[in-house]
C-alpha cells in the first residue's frame, strides 16, 4: 500500500492527479487504521507484536535494564517484529495476581513474561505455561544451564516450562562495627541458635538504641517472612513443612513450635524490631536504606541479593557496605547436621501457552538469558548464576565481596514445595508468627492453629504427624 | 398509547444496557463463580468445578468471616450512621447560623478531603496516624507518648479516616434540606417559646427526614464498600483486626487465588447492601404514605 510517490516532472494535471490519489490514499489509510485498531491480532508477518511482562519497582531495575536490552538485541535481528515491554510496578505478591489475571484471557496474556519459581508447577496445571522442551533440544546454550538449576522450570509430567534467570540463597547479614562495638569477636559464626541470642543480648546491653538481631515475622512481609526467617529457623530443627517423598504436609511437629518459641524469644527480650513495625510491608526497606548503613542494626536474615541494594546504581547506594557488612550462615538449632541452613528460590522466564507467536517468544527468551545479559543481570541483582559460564566469569565473582560465601550456601539449601496450595500454607505460617510475636498466643497455641488451618485446607489425607 | 410509551423510554435504552453489561453481568458471574472453585492457579484455573454450596458452608465455619461481618458491621454503624451523619449534620446546622466567611472556610475545609480522590485520601489518612505522623508529632509537641495508631487502634483509625473523608457528603445534603425548611414555622415556634433542641428535635428533624433516609442509605452503601480506604492505611491488619469484607474478598480472591471462595464473600456482601438499600426505601415510602 505504501506506494512510492514520484515527485520529479509533474505538471499542473499532473498535480491534480496527485492530490487525488492523495485523498483516496488518505482515506484508505485512515480505513486500514481504524480496522486494526479494533482488532487485536494484526495479521501478515510485517506487524507481529510480542508482548513481555516483567516486574519493576524503584529497588528492582536490573531486570528492566536486561529487557530494555533484549529489545534492541532482538528487533535488531529481527526487523519485522516489535517488542512490547509491559513492566508491571508492584511488590512479590501483587506482580503475581496481576500475571495470574492477564494470564486468564488470550487477548491479554503475555508472550514472555517473569515467573517466580516456587508458581511454575501450580500455573503449569492451570495451563499459563508452553512446554519448552521441544525448543530446548534446539537451544545451545541449554547446556550450559546448571543441572540442578534446570529443575526449577520443571512440572509434575518431567517437561521444562521455564528457564531460570538465577537463583539465591539466604544468610545471616551482620554489621560488624555493631558487633565489634558490642565486643563480639569477628569474624562471627553462630553455631546455634542460642549462640544468635547470646550475641543479640550483648549488643542489646552495649547499645539499647540498635536493634540487634532482626527476623520477619508476620504477614506484612509475606513471603519474606518465611524464606528470610521461619524456615531457616523449622529446616535447622529436625523438622520440616512438607513430606517430599510422601507428598504430605507435616502437622504437629516439635520444630514448628520450637522456631516459633524463637521468634517469640526475640521479639519479646526486644532483640528485634517492635511488633509493629515488623508488620509494616516496608520494614525491609528501612533495613536495606536506614538501619544497617546507619548502624542501628545489629543483623538480620536475608537474601544473597542483599548488595544489589548497596551496590552503585541500586536502590540504596551505601560505599561503605563491603567493609562494614559481613556473611554468616544461618545455624542449625543445636549445631547438628550439616552445621548450616538457607533457603533458595529464583525466578525464571516462559512463554505463555496461549502465545500466538511462540516461536518468536522462544527466541526473546533465548536473547534475553544469553551469555550478556544474564552476566549483566546477575552482576547488577546479585544473584547467583545459574549459567555455568557466567559463573566462572572473572566479572561475576567479583561483582561484590559476598559472591563467594552465599555461593557456597547452595549445599545446604532448601527449596519450598512448589505445590498449588503452598501459597495458602504460607500464608498460614506467617499468621502463626504474627500470633506470636503480638502476643495474641503462646508457639503451641499458635502451631496448634497452624496445623487445624493446614488439615482444613489440604484435608487429612495429605497431612502427616510428625 | 403503548406504543409512546415504549418510544418514551428509548432514550434510557443505552443506559440500561451499560448497567447491563457493566453491573449485573458482573454481579451474575460473580454469584455463579461463587458456587465452583474457580481460582488463579493451579487445575482449577483451567477448568473450575461447581462445588455446590461448599464456599458458603465454609464461609459459615471459618472464624474469620463472621469476624469481618462484625467488623464490616461496627465500621458502617460508628463511621458512617454516626460519625458522617451525625458531624454532617451538625456542621450544617452551625454554617446556618455562622457568618459567611466562617461558614465558608468550614465547608471548603469539609468538602476539600471529598474532593481528593480516594487513594489520595488514603495516603492521608496513612500518613496522618503513622508512627512518625503528623498526629503523633502534634500530640508529642503537647508531650504525650506517640501511639502507634494503625497498629494498636486500627479500627479507630479507619473510622476515623472514613469520617473526616465522607462528612462533606452528609453535610452537603442537610444543608441544602435545611435551607428549604420553611422560615414561619421556625418562627412560630420561636413565638410559643420553643427553645433551641426543642426547634431542632420537633421542628427541623422531622421536615428533612427524608433527607436523612436518602442521606443514611446512601453512606451506609459507600461505607460498605469501602476498600482503598482500608488496604492503603492497614491493608486489613494487624491480623485481621480492620479486615472488613471487602478486604477479605479481596484477600481471599486476589492473595490466595481462590476467585469461589472471594466471590462468595463478595455476594454475601452484594445481599447485605441490599438489605440495608430495602429497609431505607422502606421508610421512605412509609413517610410519603
Amino acid at each position: 500500500m505504501r506506494r512510492p510517490v514520484k515527485l520529479a516532472g509533474l505538471t499542473s494535471a499532473g498535480v491534480k492527479t496527485l492530490a487525488r490519489k492523495l485523498t483516496a490514499l488518505v482515506s484508505v489509510a485512515v480505513v486500514v487504521a481504524a480496522a486494526s485498531s479494533c482488532s487485536s491480532t494484526p495479521e501478515g508477518a510485517e506487524s507481529k507484536t510480542l508482548k513481555i511482562v516483567y516486574q519493576k519497582t524503584d529497588a528492582f531495575t536490573a531486570l528492566d535494564a536486561v529487557m530494555q536490552d533484549a529489545k534492541k538485541e532482538f528487533e535488531a535481528a529481527n526487523s519485522a517484529v516489535t517488542v512490547e515491554l509491559q513492566p508491571i510496578q508492584a511488590n512479590d505478591d501483587d506482580y503475581g495476581t496481576k500475571l495470574a489475571l492477564a494470564q486468564r484471557s488470550a487477548e491479554t496474556a503475555p508472550d514472555v513474561f517473569y515467573e517466580d519459581s516456587f508458581k511454575v508447577r501450580s500455573d503449569v496445571d492451570a495451563g499459563y505455561l508452553l512446554k519448552l522442551d521441544g525448543y530446548l533440544e534446539k537451544w545451545d546454550d541449554w547446556s550450559v544451564f546448571n543441572e540442578a538449576a534446570k529443575a526449577a522450570g520443571r512440572a509434575d509430567d518431567g517437561g521444562i516450562y521455564a528457564v531460570p534467570l538465577g537463583t539465591d540463597t539466604r544468610a545471616i547479614w551482620y554489621n560488624k562495627a555493631v558487633f565489634r562495638n558490642a565486643g563480639i569477636s569477628l569474624p562471627w559464626q553462630p553455631k546455634s541458635w542460642e549462640d544468635i541470642l547470646t550475641a543479640a543480648r550483648a549488643i542489646k546491653a552495649s547499645d539499647p538504641t540498635v536493634i540487634p538481631f532482626n527476623m520477619y515475622a508476620g504477614k506484612g512481609t509475606g513471603e519474606g517472612t518465611v524464606m528470610q526467617g521461619f524456615y531457616e529457623l523449622l529446616y535447622g530443627t529436625d523438622s520440616t513443612l512438607y513430606d517430599e517423598d510422601e507428598k504430605k504436609w507435616v502437622v504437629g511437629s516439635q520444630g514448628f513450635t520450637d522456631s516459633l518459641a524463637f521468634l517469640k524469644t526475640l521479639y519479646d527480650e526486644k532483640l528485634a524490631v517492635s511488633p509493629a513495625e515488623a508488620l509494616d510491608p516496608n520494614v525491609w526497606k528501612k533495613v536495606f536504606g536506614e538501619w544497617f548503613p546507619q548502624g542501628k542494626l545489629g543483623a538480620t536474615v536475608e537474601g544473597s541479593y542483599t548488595p544489589s541494594f548497596w551496590q552503585k546504581g541500586g536502590a540504596y547506594e551505601w560505599s561503605g557496605y563491603e567493609q562494614d557488612m559481613a556473611v554468616a550462615t544461618f545455624p542449625t538449632r543445636n549445631g547438628q547436621d550439616p552445621g548450616g541452613v538457607s533457603m533458595s528460590g529464583g525466578w525464571t522466564l516462559a512463554v505463555g501457552a496461549k502465545s500466538k507467536n511462540p516461536d518468536l517468544a522462544f527466541k526473546f527468551l533465548a536473547t534475553a538469558l544469553n551469555k550478556k545479559n544474564a552476566l549483566s543481570y546477575d552482576i547488577n541483582n546479585s544473584q547467583i548464576a545459574v549459567r555455568t559460564d557466567v559463573a566462572s566469569e572473572a566479572d561475576y565473582l567479583a561483582a561484590n565481596p559476598f559472591v563467594k560465601d552465599v555461593s557456597d550456601l547452595v549445599a545446604v539449601t532448601h527449596y519450598r514445595p512448589a505445590t498449588a496450595d503452598y501459597p495458602r500454607i504460607s500464608t498460614a505460617v506467617q499468621v502463626a508468627t504474627e500470633a506470636v510475636i503480638t502476643g495474641k498466643q503462646s508457639p503451641e497455641d499458635a502451631a496448634a492453629e497452624y496445623d487445624a488451618t493446614v488439615r482444613k485446607l489440604v484435608g487429612e489425607d495429605k497431612v502427616l504427624e510428625k | 398509547m403503548t406504543i409512546r410509551r415504549s418510544l418514551r423510554l428509548l432514550p434510557v435504552v443505552p443506559s440500561i444496557l451499560l448497567l447491563l453489561v457493566f453491573l449485573v453481568a458482573p454481579v451474575l458471574w460473580s454469584f455463579h463463580a461463587s458456587f465452583t472453585d474457580a481460582s488463579l492457579s493451579g487445575k482449577a484455573a483451567k477448568d473450575p468445578q461447581w462445588v455446590g454450596t461448599d464456599n458458603y458452608v465454609r464461609m459459615f465455619s471459618d472464624d474469620s468471616f463472621p469476624a469481618a461481618a462484625w467488623l464490616t458491621v461496627l465500621f458502617v454503624v460508628a463511621s458512617a450512621v454516626l460519625g458522617q451523619n451525625i458531624l454532617g449534620l451538625v456542621i450544617a446546622l452551625l454554617m446556618t447560623r455562622s457568618r459567611r466567611a466562617v461558614s465558608q472556610l468550614v465547608g471548603t475545609a469539609v468538602v476539600a478531603a471529598w474532593v481528593l480522590p480516594e487513594i489520595v485520601a488514603a495516603f492521608a489518612a496513612y500518613a496522618y496516624f503513622n508512627r512518625d505522623g503528623t498526629l503523633n508529632q502534634m500530640t508529642g509537641f503537647l508531650g504525650a507518648p506517640g501511639v502507634d495508631w494503625l497498629y494498636s487502634f486500627p479500627l479507630v483509625a479507619i473510622i476515623l479516616a472514613n469520617t473526616w473523608r465522607g462528612t462533606a457528603f452528609s453535610m452537603l445534603v442537610y444543608r441544602a434540606a435545611l435551607a428549604d425548611v420553611p422560615r414561619d414555622i421556625t418562627e412560630s415556634a420561636l413565638m410559643d417559646g420553643a427553645r433551641g433542641w426543642q426547634r431542632l428535635v420537633f421542628i427541623t428533624l422531622p421536615l428533612i427526614r427524608s433527607s436523612i433516609a436518602t442521606n443514611l442509605m446512601l453512606i451506609t452503601l459507600q461505607t460498605l464498600a469501602v476498600f482503598t480506604l482500608i488496604w492503603v492505611m492497614t491493608a486489613g491488619g494487624p491480623a485481621n483486626a480492620s479486615t472488613t469484607l471487602p478486604v477479605l474478598a479481596y484477600q481471599e480472591a486476589f492473595k490466595f487465588g481462590d476467585i469461589g471462595y472471594g466471590t462468595a464473600v463478595a455476594s454475601v456482601l452484594i445481599l447485605l447492601g441490599m438489605v440495608f438499600g430495602a429497609i431505607y426505601v422502606r421508610l421512605l415510602r412509609e413517610q410519603r404514605g
